[in-house]
């Protein structure tokens, strides 16, 4: 629990930042430090340097537009879960960024360190796949051509602990369209006991118009290296009446979206995880519609 | 009468400097000249050390010194075993400071660093090189016993460290003659203690005049001083043992490790001051664990539900080596409480001792009891399901009716005083039980599984007296001592030699004091932890400290009135058989305004001005307690829980603890104990367990995956109490912290599978996770 030597760097900028990846091959970025500093302590990683971003007002807050809720990437879970914004725009990641760890992880810990590390068991992911949300990233190209890229939730995420970011990024942003009137969300979680990460997660959006569903939008994760959307469930439930009949029937076509790679530990199986994505799914779409109550 | 602060719940006077952080631990002490060690553990959990090549890390910057298995060895003795179980064939293996030849479990340690900072300690750590040849490891204590499998000490063949066998009646013929018998299979799985602080320890030698001081996050500090005299062969009066602010121990800061030893070595090599602090990585690996059993029971009855005998087949693993106290936790401390509070003729308990290549197993908050109450609380519900009784009912008809002086039990111990069917109608009462029932049954019919689990319990607790330590092996006393001393205006100091971490006892101290010679109970202050300053004693554990520490304080108080009436006739110039004592005031017999009060008495005294004839000055008492038997509390639990069977999640919708420690000295510190208790229980029915791959590998090696209890897992715990004195000591106060972790863990247990009882489910390990619950009700067909 000791952290092997490392540089001590703080940036001011976030082009400052980019350019001292540049210069220190290796090293990380620092923002709630709720991923890297376990991860250091335990001499998982050993990064040369350590380029602190706490202090980069650019890439905090939150600000609502008339389509999106763009969330900086310094923004902590606790600011987004009391957000009265993202409560009014998105209830939905209000209530997961509630829903992460405990007190202390949701005051120091970012959207944004928590995203880019891509932890499996991770509730973000989840959450921003489904509600189909935009990562902003900056890189050295950006010092010259004065523009970031943007890259959508699905090519995001792109396994264990792996995202589209490169060497020399950084993350800026998380930007999520907002939902519509005819839109409900939700995220349900069969939490570790330990750890509060999401054995099984599943996050549902879904519109439903003039009684019926007319698109549908699920994500899964805990039990998949990178969240997977669950489309034959989606596509199961669009024209449909949704009512608990029609859900639990949806519902039995997750495992047809699980034939991947799944997770499993001595706490809970590859099995079990997958049989629970399709309850913890249900769950959530109970939830949205009002069938069942936290 | 003025109101008695005997049994008052005043606030806790330690709860200040602890919440604001104004506490001192052994990791807060800072000295001239410190530095660090970190020690080098086995990450294989059973290999032979072909060597080990610390030439890098002695250059490393920062490193004063590193020392191996082959520095220690013949200079440190082994680390001893206080606990020999007799006529059980103990094999009380050597237990290196610093394994030399063979590790034998993950965390063993093989070399110690001592830098100038922890984190150059740490980084050298890394720059020693350990040729290891792995050796197969073998975690489960049957497996080990068995025929084959790998052998972790040559003077311990198959693995057994010792076999035990107790007996009362003659189970063979209740077995024989039995109408119905029931049996499992329980796995009492290893538990890994999680205390606040880390275990830690400051040791400074001085060179010039040969005395040792070591701080150590300890629950016994004086057996500490004895065993580090033993261990690192300075004499026991040149040791001064300090145990300051100690953050939580529940059994596992009891026992002498290697690792303070090595922290003392350090410094004696080195002429400075060393300090050692584990990480919470090295506490799960290297800080003793808990239970461990694999156990194969049996109960017979008559078909009217009448238990006629239990007997068992334990395996309990010790681990690598034996702890301190580790073979008289599976054996005195639980195979003789099977007649929990019922009356059954005849008992046999059947335990092995089986060394494993796994952390070592001792002392854990319930140590033994839980497991006993368990198998026994599981025996009975499986006879209620067998004869289609309600569990209730089946306990009913076995109940030890109530007595006041003593009631032996088939295991040969007499119970000190119980009334056991009155904490049961108590809690029942306050639960409602046939409501309860019949919202179940309700329940069940709209495919909700709801479950209930009703435990009697009865433990054997305040250890012990010295005589009986004695005759079951235990290397020491379990006598208590106190000091009373008052100052000039009247203040008093309490010196003991107990050492409670987190109980309370400086406020329920005071209390006993404040109430047996009226001093008001901000007026005394309590002294512990240190044995340069405090009597002889024995520690905290096993729910000891107030039965016996207390007794100590009170029968000290009672020295101290008796001198204050003489010194009081004397001032009053009457006849001492005049005097009388009330409520902090000695007066003559009917002429109350003729007195002297504490105070008065303790200036008196102090200044000696006109002391009668042959009185010493000063008021000082002290006094020794040891304890006639131990105490026996009791009480009866209640747990309700849902269980949902889509995901096999259990919710803990209520528990209701009914306990009886006799009177209560502090209502809301007994409330306290009872509280952490049955969470601490809960914990190993629903959530915890220390997982080993079969390399021996600790799975759950950090908080990340070990699953300790959270508040909001845990309803609200309803706590009432009955009142039932024990006869046999001064304050008929009997233990009361350790009854909730043993009730609770098979109430709640019990209550899961009774959820589960119209699916079919008979059975379940701990911890009952929600896969296990669901696979349970998804495989029955």
């Amino acid at each position: 629990m000791y952290a092997a030597e490392f540089e001590y760097q703080k940036a001011s900028s976030v082009a400052e930042a980019v350019q001292m990846l540049g210069q220190s091959p290796g090293a990380k970025l620092l923002a709630g430090g709720h991923s890297l500093l376990p991860m250091l302590k335990m001499r998982l990683t050993t990064p040369p340097a350590l380029i602190d971003i706490g202090g980069i007002s650019e890439l905090h807050g939150i600000t609502v537009t008339d389509d999106t809720v763009r969330i900086g990437a310094l923004t902590t879970h606790h600011e987004i879960a009391t957000s009265q914004d993202v409560q009014n725009s998105c209830m939905v990641a209000a209530e997961a960024a509630e829903g992460i760890g405990d007190p202390q992880v949701r005051n120091r810990g970012t959207i944004g360190g928590n995203v880019v590390h891509c932890d499996p068991a991770s509730d973000w992911p989840t959450v921003l796949t489904a509600l189909k949300a935009r990562f902003v990233i900056q890189g050295p190209r950006g010092l010259t051509h004065g523009a970031t890229r943007t890259v959508d939730a699905g090519e995001f995420f792109k396994g264990l602990f792996e995202t589209d970011l490169k060497e020399n990024e950084v993350l800026t942003a998380i930007e999520i369209p907002r939902l519509g009137h005819h839109q409900l969300a939700e995220y349900a979680k069969m939490a570790h006991p330990a750890s509060f990460y999401a054995v099984v997660g599943a996050a549902v959006v879904i519109t439903v118009e003039n009684d019926r569903c007319t698109a549908a939008s699920i994500a899964v994760g805990g039990m998949v290296p990178n969240p997977v959307l669950a489309t034959s469930v989606a596509n199961a439930l669009v024209g449909q009446q949704l009512n608990a009949e029609s859900i639990q029937s949806a519902t039995d076509h997750m495992a047809g979206d699980l034939s991947g790679n799944l997770l499993g530990d001595f706490y809970a199986s590859a099995d079990y995880r997958k049989a629970m994505a399709a309850v913890e799914t249900k769950h959530a779409l109970n939830h949205a519609i009002g069938l069942a109550h936290h | 009468m003025t109101t008695r602060i005997f049994g008052s719940g005043i606030r806790r006077r330690e709860d200040p400097r602890l919440i604001t952080g104004q506490a001192g631990y052994t990791d807060d002490i800072k000295l001239q000249g410190m530095s660090f060690a970190a020690i080098k553990r086995s990450p294989h959990a059973h290999a032979r050390v072909r060597s080990v090549d610390t030439s890098a890390a002695r250059s490393a910057p920062g490193v004063l010194a590193v020392f191996t298995g082959a520095d220690t060895d013949g200079v440190l003795n082994p680390i001893p075993c206080a606990w020999v179980v007799p006529e059980s064939d103990v094999k009380a293996v050597a237990h290196p400071a610093l394994a030399k030849d063979v590790v034998r479990y993950v965390g063993d340690g093989v070399a110690v660093v001592v830098a100038e900072s922890r984190y150059q300690a740490e980084d050298a750590l890394d720059l020693i090189n350990v040729d290891y040849e792995p050796l197969p490891a073998v975690v489960n204590p049957e497996a080990a016993l068995q025929a084959g499998a790998p052998q972790l000490h040559e003077d311990a063949p198959n693995n057994q460290a010792f076999h035990w066998v107790a007996a009362g009646g003659d189970t063979d013929s209740a077995f024989a003659s039995a109408e119905v018998t029931v049996r499992d299979t329980i796995i009492q799985q290893k538990l890994i203690p999680n205390t606040i602080e880390p275990r830690s320890a400051v040791a400074t030698w001085l060179t010039a005049t040969g005395d040792l001081t070591l701080w150590s996050s300890s629950q016994n500090p004086h057996i500490c001083r004895f065993v580090t005299s033993l261990v690192t062969g300075v004499p026991e009066h040149k040791i001064r043992v300090i145990a300051p602010e100690v953050g939580g121990g529940f059994g596992s800061k009891t026992p002498i490790y290697a690792d303070e030893m090595i922290a003392v070595f350090c410094s004696m090599r080195l002429g400075r001051p060393v300090k050692w602090t584990e990480t919470r990585s090295e506490n799960y690996q290297a800080t003793l664990h808990g239970r461990d059993h694999v156990e194969y029971v049996e109960l017979a009855a008559t078909r009217e539900g009448k238990i006629t005998g239990i007997r068992t087949q334990v395996y309990a693993a010790m681990g690598a080596y034996l702890s301190t106290a580790a073979t008289g936790i599976p054996t005195i401390l639980h195979g003789l409480m099977y007649s929990n509070t019922y009356d059954i003729p005849n008992l046999k308990s059947d335990v092995y001792g089986v060394f494993t290549t796994t952390t070592p197993v001792d002392l854990y908050r319930g140590a033994g009891r839980p497991e006993a109450i368990f198998l026994v609380e599981r025996l009975v519900n499986l006879l209620a399901d067998e004869l289609g009784l309600d569990p209730v009912e089946v306990r009913r008809r076995n109940l030890i009716p109530k007595f006041e002086d003593g009631h032996d039990v088939a295991m040969g111990i007499t119970y000190d005083s119980g009334d056991y069917e009155l904490t049961l109608d108590t809690a029942l009462n306050h639960v409602n039980y046939q409501q309860l029932r019949e919202e179940q049954a309700h329940l069940r019919e709209h495919n909700q599984y709801m479950g209930i689990g009703v435990t009697c319990y009865c433990e054997i607790c305040g250890i012990g007296p010295s005589q009986v330590a004695g005759a079951v092996g235990f290397g020491g006393g379990l006598w208590e001592a106190a000091i009373i001393r008052f100052t000039p205006t009247g203040k008093a100091s309490v010196y003991v030699g107990t050492s409670p971490h987190g109980q309370g006892e400086e406020t329920t101290f005071a209390q006993i004091l404040s109430d047996e010679i009226g001093v008001p109970v901000d007026d005394v202050d309590v002294i512990h932890g240190d044995t340069d300053n405090t009597p002889m004693g024995w520690g905290t554990y096993g729910s000891r400290t107030t039965v016996i520490g207390g007794a100590a304080v009170a029968l000290a108080a009672r020295k101290i009135r008796d001198k204050g009436k003489v010194l009081a006739a004397h001032l009053l110039e009457a006849a001492e058989a005049d005097i009388e004592y009330e409520d902090g005031k000695f007066f003559v017999r009917g002429s109350p305004d003729q007195s002297k009060t504490i105070q008065d008495i303790a200036l008196m005294a102090n200044v000696a001005w006109n002391m009668p004839e042959g009185m010493e000055p000063g008021l000082e008492a002290n006094a020794f307690y040891d304890t006639p038997n131990f105490t026996f509390p009791f009480g009866a639990h209640v747990a309700v829980v849902m269980v949902d069977p889509d995901n096999g999640h259990i919710t803990l919708q209520r528990y209701v603890a009914v306990d009886d420690c006799g009177p209560q000295i502090n209502p809301m510190i007994v409330e306290g104990q009872v509280q952490g208790g049955v969470v601490q229980g809960a914990g190993q029915a629903l959530w915890e367990g220390a997982v080993y791959d079969d390399n021996g590998q600790l799975l759950t090696g950090s908080m990340l995956d070990y699953a300790l209890p959270r508040a909001h897992l845990v309803p609200d715990i309803e706590t009432l109490s009955t009142v039932t004195p024990s006869p046999h000591n001064p304050l008929g106060v009997k233990g009361i912290g350790e009854t909730g972790t043993i009730a609770s863990t098979i109430t709640i247990y019990n209550a899961v599978l009774d959820a589960l009882k119209p699916l079919g489910v008979t059975h379940l390990d701990m911890p009952l996770t929600a896969e296990k619950v669901w696979k349970a009700i998804h495989q029955r067909g």
